[in-house]
């Protein structure tokens, strides 16, 4: 059957069609204006379930996964106390995220720190703030980011686990929140940060989901605490093996999927580029976990659990701020390096020059973070992420892949600011802390365990 | 009467019980112990950390019998919990002065 008939019929529609299109009756402004407008609330609904999903993902990152997983390392006298370090600051981080720490970090305000808009949550509601993400709730947004802020100074309790006095931990938690969390969020997300490539940054870095922010900072301040508190007593003289590596492997599992809603969720949308940092963060880690086993099944003989699992945090680690830039392949290459850079950290190095970083907070956040912020300089591509455009519209080259090389310098410009504001911060921070109440437990508390001696209780009691 | 401590291998635990089931013996108490002789331990390492384990798990074995039927406990025992391999475990047995039941009193071999 020929199709002209129905040519014939399509013209016949279309030409009263035309003649009315020029005289719009009343009434079919309002139809799109309402039609613009639902499809602008379907829109928002899907990227708000998203969001509100990452969100959740992220805190069940800090408990049960880091809770799990660090507790799992410590000896089964410090089991509680470790966990507690994850859990309280559930509690306490979105307490002051809600006074202040909100407003500090994403108000506009100078390019290191944000203002106060955004005091007690006042401001923040219903509707989107364009500057961030401007198809959801301001108020997903705020709850998103707190999950961040919980977790960051969560990983650095790895550092002082099992002989850090617990008040003195809260007491440090609180400022480090303030003087160093807050400005370094604020520098590279928030409006006009001093790093914030998309949002006229004088050093124009790409952190996607918080390299620099999360882990150099939480990373390099754990090793600052481990130098400042010193060793636990017995340090490799005594065995001080993880008590429960089953609890570990589970914690760390938790991490690899609860990191999607990091990762992922950084989109701030349920896009294609939310899809394009899932896999990214997925491919990474995989590659991570092989790089370490590989590499300690050449080196000892045997491949381990703890090093399949450490691999992994470290891939997942290192691609966090290169997720949301870079093609599955190069995001696989960078979790292979950061599984052998930090292998080497947690063994060569840490025991080169003796300090006790516990948990290896620093030998894996510190160095995949740095391992990872750089390498996001050479691997990111505009072919994943066009958001960064000219004042014409016209979209910029990322990473040295687009022929960028610059893009190098200005991430470890970054990463060099994000270290020395993490070293001169926490160092500060210790300071008061060792003033106002005592940073270290005695030695009598440390031999008993933090358990009982911070708490009152103990984390197994089988014959109860 | 005699007490007779076997300390063994912990997957022999079974096999000795059941032996002993097969003699008439269903009274003992066990502990799970550590410790080691002549059999070396072995190497574990977490995060580039070595530790060298020398004292493995071992399930100690207590029980008392009469003088009579001592040597034929200690070869079931001995039978039973042998694999041929360093590690397998070492019998200790003992003099007993008194053995006295908690219940009603009952002494010496009546008691057992």
């Amino acid at each position: 059957m020929s199709l002209m008939p129905y040519r014939v019929v399509w013209a016949a529609f279309l030409a009263p069609a035309l003649a009315l299109a020029q005289s719009i009756p009343p009434g079919t402004e309002t139809r799109i204006a309402n039609l613009e407008a639902a499809v602008k609330s379907a829109q928002s609904a899907g990227d708000n379930a998203w969001m509100l999903v990452s969100a959740a993902l992220v805190l069940m990152m800090t408990g049960p996964g880091l809770a799990l997983f660090y507790g799992g390392l410590v000896r089964r006298k410090n089991v509680l106390s470790t966990m507690m370090h994850s859990f309280v600051l559930m509690a306490v981080v979105s307490v002051i995220w809600a006074i202040a720490g909100y407003s500090l970090a994403f108000g506009e305000g100078s390019p290191v720190l944000g203002g106060l808009h955004y005091l007690f949550l006042n401001n923040v509601g219903a509707a989107p703030n364009p500057d961030y993400a401007a198809t959801i709730p301001q108020q997903t947004y705020m709850i998103y980011q707190l999950m961040f802020a919980i977790i960051t100074p969560a990983l650095i309790s790895g550092a002082f686990a099992e002989r850090m006095k617990f008040s003195a931990m809260l007491l440090f938690t609180v400022l480090w929140l303030f003087i160093v969390y807050l400005p370094l969020a604020h520098m590279v997300w928030g409006k006009g940060g001093l790093l914030n490539a998309f949002s006229g940054g004088t050093i124009p870095c790409f952190d996607f989901a918080g390299g620099t922010v999360v882990h150099i900072s939480s990373g390099v301040s754990a090793l600052v605490c481990a130098l400042y508190l010193g060793k636990r007593q017995g340090y490799r003289s005594e065995q001080m093996k993880p008590h429960s590596l089953v609890l570990s492997v589970i914690g760390a599992c938790l991490l690899w999927v609860g990191w999607f809603g990091f990762n992922a969720g950084s989109a701030l949308a349920a896009s294609a580029l939310a899809t394009s940092a899932f896999v990214a963060t997925h491919f990474a880690t995989a590659a991570a976990a092989l790089g370490w086993l590989l590499l300690e099944w050449i080196h000892n003989g045997k491949p381990s659990v703890l090093g399949g699992i450490s691999g992994a945090v470290a891939g997942l680690v290192a691609i966090t701020p290169a997720s949301g830039f870079v093609k599955p392949f190069p995001a696989m290459l960078i979790g292979f390096i950061a599984g052998i850079v930090c292998y080497f950290m947690v063994t060569a190095v840490k025991s080169k020059f003796k300090y006790d970083d516990t948990l290896d907070a620093f030998g894996v956040h510190g160095a995949g973070g740095t391992v990872g912020a750089i390498l996001t300089g050479v691997f990111a591509t505009m072919a994943v992420n066009d958001n960064l455009k000219t004042a014409a519209g016209q979209t910029l080259p990322l990473g040295w892949v687009d022929g960028h090389a610059g893009q190098v310098l200005n991430q470890l410009a970054g990463v060099a600011i994000s270290w020395g504001f993490a070293i001169v911060g926490t160092l500060i921070i210790l300071k008061i802390c060792d003033v106002l109440v005592g940073v270290r437990v005695s030695a009598e508390q440390e031999l008993e365990g933090l358990d009982v001696s911070m708490h009152g209780e103990e984390g197994y009691n089988l014959d109860a | 009467m005699k007490k007779i401590e076997a300390i063994i291998q912990p997957h022999k635990l079974d096999d000795v019980k059941e032996a002993l089931k097969g003699i008439g013996i269903d009274g003992m108490t066990i502990s799970e112990v550590r410790g080691h002789g002549r059999q070396k331990g072995h190497k574990e390492v977490y995060r580039g950390m070595e530790y060298q384990v020398d004292l493995l798990p071992k399930i100690k074995l207590e029980m008392v019998v009469s003088d009579e039927r001592s040597t034929e406990v200690i070869q079931t025992v001995v039978a039973s919990a042998r694999t041929g391999k360093i590690g397998d475990g070492k019998v200790f047995v003992y003099e007993v002065a008194e053995a006295i039941r908690i219940r009603n009193d009952d002494r010496g071999v009546g008691a057992l």
